[in-house]
């Protein structure tokens, strides 16, 4: 009485089922008509996801976000392995705007449950990046157990963040074993990618905590308009961009020939409550002074122009601006982040703010030293962070066999 | 309960029935080979499980087990990957019940559970002798024997549980009807699947108070979970216990002509799991009880005995998804027996996110393997 879970493709018409079952079509799994013109993004491009650098750093910063880190829940070093071998694969077809999995959303067995969810059917790729990150609890757990044999490969700049003035972290949705940021310019596209990692990562991995984010709030190529955070304000002018190569070079991928990191970056995620209503109370003068940048064109006080250059004598002493310039802040970050509304706090206001993602070749002399430097920002009564998070984010991908992880595990 | 999924029985399924043991003190393995030659002794105490032959040949056997110890016992027959060949429920300290199971060649395990908790005792047990090859058909319809037996072993157990219970209740009895309503209905969450298949019965024995629509009465084990534990008074219980045991036996009756597709099986060991993933990791389906983690051991020991009845075939077309359900399995079963407090469980408010996220982690493991049961059997 053994049921046949090939009824399907009789039904379809498609045929001999043992062609797509060894995933040698794209008939049944491509979701949409391949990109044209990979390396660049379009509004319904696919960026390229292979190359010396992960994808989603300097590529343009899509318009949103699903950001999620997992808990590693076995022990098993080979299993760990073999799911990062099948995320790579999954992460590969969908930046392609292709299904998760070889068979797809609806062309498999009546009785098993699709390789793809199907959300994304119909969808373009979006310029959909998905970017990896290591945790430092996966080398040494928090116990202190070197569960998968990689305590001695933790680089030395993987450590956790130190305690900052004015944290209110909430442990809960802070760290985690691993990091998926995916940014795509439709948010099903990027929750979708998420959710079928999640998906084929289960019993292995558990979703620790997850941020959705809704407008992007730097630019990281010049020819991209500056946007607006929350506050109101333009954010991320002078944010490293992606034509500045020897800059990012020296402050955004870790130059360490030989070593598993060389060629990657590390991810400081912060979620930082903006207190909105507070802040729409106060004066538009105020605003501007606790910025140091005026609101409307984003000029730099005392200047006329957005990219006029930043006289810090015209500014408060105390103003963000002053504070987290390069000047006086003596590094630079590449900063990603995204907006966002999760609802309300049940004190009658909005729980949103900014989900603060930023690159550095360093933590130590990016996102701490920035950060240190903003222990008297006149911008810390509108804010609270509440979550925060390091990754070690590898280099990108030499080819079609390649990993996630192929460095630290291989 | 649950009502989303559609009904576990498919139509034209095969024509195979339960041949559920008929009350008394007889087993509830009564096997459709017929009469064994012979009768093995099987000695159960509350340390001990002495079993009267540790080789036998090959075809039909009957057990008969003595519970000599002071707690309730149980007794099982275990093949490879712990498949339940035969089992007893409840031989309660002093009686005789027996089983019949038949056995073809192989290596076995007999396990007595004192305290009706736990690996048991086991002892090995070679069945030796002419064993014929099953086609992958016969290997599926054994898969559907087995787990019918074990359905009919369970509602028998259940109809004597609930009716213990029900006693409790009537005679005002609170602290041995709270002792005997999670016992009662560990039998129920083993084949849960089985019985909401059969028309309103699930919801008239397990609905809770927000599965009943407006204008229908609402009947079953959780009103009297909340007479028992939110509001103490047991004043209204007793028809509410009658029509309870009357639900109880309306399902045993149906049960008996039950058909079942290999692939209800699969299904059904899938849907336990959601059940503990929806209802139970969550604290739901107790709410006045909190005796959540009977249920969880009860959904997991049903779903673990849909899976065990169709091993065979499994290993047979996935060898590696079969070697890890059984490790998947028991690692659930361990991180759960964690929060084993005397014969039963601590309650689910005792348990601290940490060990609830565990819980949680561990069955997501399973369930990811036991989905891909159905596409296994399925070929």
């Amino acid at each position: 009485m053994k049921l046949s879970r090939r009824d399907f493709f009789g039904a379809a018409g498609v045929g001999a089922a043992g062609v797509v079952a060894l995933g040698a079509g794209g008939i049944a799994s491509s979701r949409a008509a391949a990109p044209a013109d990979q390396g660049t993004t379009t509004a319904s491009g696919a960026v390229e996801f292979h190359g010396a650098h992960q994808a989603g750093i300097t590529t343009p910063a899509q318009d949103r976000l699903h950001f999620v880190a997992f808990d590693v829940i076995t022990d098993d070093r080979a299993a760990l392995v073999r799911m990062l071998q099948q995320w790579t694969q999954a992460a590969r077809r969908m930046t392609r705007g292709q299904d998760a999995g070889p068979v797809g959303a609806v062309a498999g067995g009546d009785y098993a449950p699709p390789d793809d969810t199907g959300e994304a059917m119909g969808l373009p790729p979006a310029g959909l990046t998905l970017t990896i990150g290591f945790g430092p609890t996966l080398f040494t757990a928090a116990d202190g157990t070197d569960r998968f044999g990689i305590a001695d490969r933790r680089p030395d700049a993987l450590v956790p963040l130190p305690a900052f003035p004015g944290d209110e972290l909430v442990p809960a949705i802070s760290d985690g074993d691993l990091c998926i940021q995916a940014c795509a310019d439709d948010p099903q596209v990027a929750v979708h990618a998420v959710r079928n990692l999640a998906r084929i990562g289960q019993g292995l991995v558990g979703v620790r905590w997850s941020q959705l984010g809704f407008g992007r709030t730097s630019s990281t190529t010049s020819d991209q308009a500056t946007p607006r955070n929350l506050f109101g304000f333009k954010d991320g002018t002078d944010n490293l961009k992606a034509e500045q190569t020897a800059t990012l070079d020296r402050f955004v991928w870790v130059d360490d020939p030989g070593s598993w990191m060389h060629g990657g970056s590390y991810l400081v995620s912060r979620r930082i409550r903006m207190l909105v209503e507070v802040w729409d109370r106060q004066g538009l003068r105020d605003q501007e002074q606790t910025i140091g940048r005026t609101k409307g064109t984003g000029a730099p006080l005392g200047q006329q122009a957005e990219f006029d250059p930043v006289d810090l004598s015209a500014l408060p002493a105390t103003s963000h601006v002053s504070l987290a310039h390069p000047t006086n802040a003596g590094t630079a970050i590449l900063r990603r982040g995204y907006s966002f509304v999760d609802g309300s706090d049940g004190l009658g206001r909005l729980d949103a703010g900014l989900f603060f993602l930023c690159y550095q070749a360093d933590p130590a002399t990016g996102f701490v030293q920035v950060q240190r430097n903003l222990r008297t920002d006149k911008l810390n009564e509108y804010v609270q962070h509440t979550s925060s998070a390091l990754f070690a984010c590898p280099p990108g991908l030499a080819g079609e066999d390649d990993w996630w992880g192929s460095g630290l595990f291989g | 309960m649950r009502t989303r999924r559609t009904p576990l029985v498919a139509a034209g399924a095969a024509t195979l029935t339960v041949l559920a043991a008929c009350g008394g003190g007889s087993g509830s393995g009564t096997d459709a080979a017929g009469d064994a030659s012979d009768d093995i002794a099987v000695t159960a105490s509350d340390s001990a499980c002495d079993v009267d032959a540790s080789s036998l040949a090959a075809g039909t056997h009957q057990f008969t087990v003595t519970n000599t110890g002071s707690s309730v016992t149980e007794f099982y027959v275990y093949a490879e990957g712990d498949r339940i060949m035969g089992e007893v429920e409840n031989i309660a300290p002093g009686v005789a019940r027996s089983l019949l199971v038949e056995l073809p060649a192989g290596e076995y395990q007999t396990a007595c559970k004192p305290g009706m908790t736990g690996d048991g005792i086991r002892n090995a047990l070679t069945v030796t002798g002419e064993s014929a090859q099953l086609s992958d058909d016969e290997q599926l319809q054994a898969a559907v024997t087995d787990y019918l037996r074990y359905v009919g072993s369970q509602v028998t157990a259940l109809q004597e549980q609930t009716q213990a219970f029900a006693d409790a209740v009537k005679a005002g009895d609170v602290a041995q009807a709270q002792a005997l309503y999670p016992e009662a209905r560990k039998y129920y969450e083993r084949i849960e699947p089985v019985a909401e298949s059969l028309g309103d019965l699930d919801p008239r024995i397990d609905a809770r108070e927000n599965d009943v629509a407006e204008g229908d009465t609402w009947t079953g084990f959780h009103v009297l979970e909340r007479d028992l534990w939110a509001t103490g008074d047991l004043s209204q219980a007793g028809p509410v216990a009658d029509q309870l045991v009357a639900d109880v036996g309306d399902l045993v009756t149906q049960v008996q002509g039950i058909k079942l597709q290999p692939l209800d099986l699969a299904n059904g060991a899938l849907e336990l799991l959601d059940e503990i993933a929806s209802s139970k990791v969550t604290g739901e389906e107790e709410r006045y009880s909190h005796t959540d983690l009977w249920d969880f051991q009860a959904n997991l020991d049903g779903s673990q005995a849909a899976v065990q009845a169709l091993r065979p075939a499994v290993a047979e077309a996935d060898p590696d998804l079969a070697t890890a359900l059984d490790s998947a399995f028991a690692a659930t079963q361990a991180e759960l027996a964690q929060y084993a407090d005397g014969d039963g469980f601590v309650l689910y408010t005792a348990l601290t996110p940490e060990q609830v996220q565990g819980l949680s982690d561990s069955l997501n493991a399973l369930a990811a393997q036991v989905s891909q049961v159905p596409a296994a059997v399925a070929g």
